[in-house]
């Protein structure tokens, strides 16, 4: 008898098959890639010609709004998509389907996170790709390296803490919602639609405690004239691979693959299943 | 060996007991239904067997293996057809099954699967596009997409209309034919008489009765009298009037009269002659075979009665 599909083949297999589902939704490919572009194309148009006062010196609006907003994209592609579709799939039984074949199901559950990772980098790279043909945004090789180190902990960060979210809603439905929730107000805390630095006191706390405001930050240096290369920022990538771990964790103990309710579980579920 | 052995099973959720003692095995190349109605505790009982939920108590052995440790070699030689479970809707028929065949050792090819499952004219359709029947024979198809040993059918035809279920049922004799071993739920009764070489009947989480639908049928007495009642009767009053012409309990459901008798003729001899005297006409009067269905109403009713006594 033949043996199972080697280990590459078959994560090469599911990432294809998460990315084919991703450009056959066409909303999701409207909200993850086309907005952000539609809202660089916007901020720039509104407040495009000004400057930024930061701490370190002044940086031009549009290499501000170019850096936050891919930052941004990658968020999107990999927090906001995979806790939207993986509570989709596991409603609909996807998931369960899935954990009766052979496949093993880290394999699954790695061609989604991989599939949301080139997600993410496509978002970034037309995003970087829009700001230097239009905005005048330089890109200095020297700090290339920053930028994509940060990419790939910012990504590996956020994918994980979109899985937890997708281990701790219930329902697809919520969970759609809660991710909004939570990703755009902490956004507009983050230096990713406005500048924060001249804010009050709370809302630059409120963005420290979180690690988008440090993921947008890095990014922003990698293509400000101003930070000198190689313009790594060791402790704004140990915090947000920090909050990565922990969304890691909360995933791994928390991850179901049966729609809620397909089990009578908890007091409530009881009483019902008591009753009927 | 037996491929399926379950022993004193048992599931609690809670203070509910889904499953409460089940005991059963199926041999190699049988195909086995466990009957009951909904909530008798079959899809918790089958999930175990299928590694979806470890019991509370008791010992289950599935191809050798106990399925809730069991891993990948396992799962390359069952197919499951879940009661309900999604498909990517996004995809073609060609392409899920291509994709979930991907994960086996030794699939089936595109051709056999599509032609096995009937859905010639539907491989290149969306998932999304697909009526509800033809949904279920794309779950059919990933179930055996793989060359299972083993199926598990939960529930394979409900809410199929009359043709697809007749189609269905050939698709899971073929199996049956090619040595696949093939563990069934359902509550067609006539699902079960078809498709079963053993029938277990379940209800409340064990087994209330299990043979071959014969023997099942056996065990009631042989033969069903029914007619319609006839009018100015009261259905109270049926009892006393056809009881006794009977010289049986009888059973009546709306305006329809049934009982089991053990001598046919005599019986029909009795309750016509007292019809031409009367000068009534007994309507829709039909003297059948006892069914499944009989067998399954007279079991259920007496663990009805043990339970409320």
């Amino acid at each position: 008898m033949s043996g199972f599909p080697s280990t590459a083949a078959q994560l090469a297999a599911q990432t294809r098959y998460q990315l084919v589902t991703f450009v056959r939704i066409p909303v999701a490919v409207f909200f993850t890639l086309g907005l952000p572009l539609v809202m660089l194309v916007l901020f720039n148009a509104l407040f495009g010609s000004g400057t930024f006062d930061t701490p370190d010196g002044e940086i031009s609006a549009q290499q501000f709004y170019t850096g936050g907003l891919a930052a941004f994209t990658a968020v999107s592609a990999t927090f906001t998509n995979l806790a939207n579709m993986v509570p989709i799939r596991r409603d609909e039984g996807v998931l369960k389907r899935w954990r009766g074949t052979p496949l093993p199901t880290w394999i699954y559950i790695a061609g989604f996170i991989l599939s949301a990772i080139v997600i993410a980098f496509v978002g970034v790279v037309l995003m970087l790709t829009l700001g230097v043909t239009v905005y005048d945004l330089e890109i200095e090789p020297a700090k290339m390296p920053a930028a994509f180190v940060t990419f790939v902990v910012g990504v590996g960060a956020f994918a994980a803490l979109g899985m937890a979210l997708a281990s701790l809603v219930k329902s697809a439905s919520s969970a759609s919602a809660a991710a909004n929730a939570i990703i755009l107000p902490m956004a507009f805390v983050s230096n990713v639609f406005i500048q924060v630095d001249d804010g009050p006191q709370w809302i630059r706390t409120v963005g420290d405690l979180f690690p988008l405001k440090p993921f947008a930050e890095s990014f922003q240096d990698a293509f400000t004239p101003f930070v000198e290369p190689p313009a790594f920022d060791w402790a704004a990538l140990a915090f947000i691979a920090a909050w990565g771990a922990v969304g890691l964790v909360i995933a791994l103990t928390r991850f179901t693959w049966e729609p809620s309710g397909s089990a009578p579980r908890g007091r409530r579920s009881r009483r019902t299943a008591s009753a009927g | 060996m037996p491929v399926v052995d379950v022993s004193d099973l048992h599931k609690y959720y809670g203070a509910v007991r889904a499953v409460d003692g089940l005991s059963f095995h199926i041999d190699a190349g049988e195909v086995y239904a466990l009957l009951g109605e909904n909530g008798a505790g079959k899809s918790t009982a089958v999930e175990i067997l299928e590694g979806h939920r470890t019991a509370s108590s008791g010992s289950v052995s599935v191809l050798g293996v106990d399925p809730s440790d069991a891993g990948r070699d396992f799962r390359d030689r069952i197919g499951i057809v879940l009661q309900s479970s999604g498909v990517e809707s996004e995809f073609t028929v060609r392409e899920v099954i291509e994709l979930y065949g991907g994960c086996y050792r030794n699939p089936r090819s595109l051709d056999e699967v599509v032609a096995l499952a009937g859905l010639d004219e539907k491989v290149d359709d969306r998932i999304g596009s697909l009526s509800g029947g033809q949904r279920r024979r794309v779950d059919l198809a990933l179930g055996i997409v793989g060359r299972p040993e083993l199926l598990f059918l939960d529930e394979p035809t409900t809410g199929f209309d009359p043709s697809a279920r007749r189609r269905s049922w050939d698709l899971i004799e073929s199996l049956g034919d090619d040595g696949t071993t093939v563990l069934l739920t359902t509550h067609y009764l006539d699902e079960a008489e078809h498709l079963a070489d053993r029938v277990g009947v379940l209800s409340h989480g064990r087994l209330i009765a299990e043979g071959t639908p014969e023997q099942l049928m056996n065990q009631v007495s042989g033969t069903v009298v029914s007619f319609m009642l006839p009018d100015g009767f009261h259905p109270g009053a049926a009892q006393a009037t056809f009881g006794s012409l009977l010289e049986v309990d009888i059973r009546v459901s709306g305006r329809l009269v049934e009982a089991n008798v053990d001598q046919p003729t005599a019986a029909v001899h009795r309750i016509t002659g007292w019809a031409l005297d009367e000068g009534v006409e007994l309507e829709s009067l039909s003297v059948s075979r006892v069914s499944l269905e009989d067998v399954y109403l007279s079991l259920t009713e007496n663990v009805g009665q043990v339970e409320s006594s």
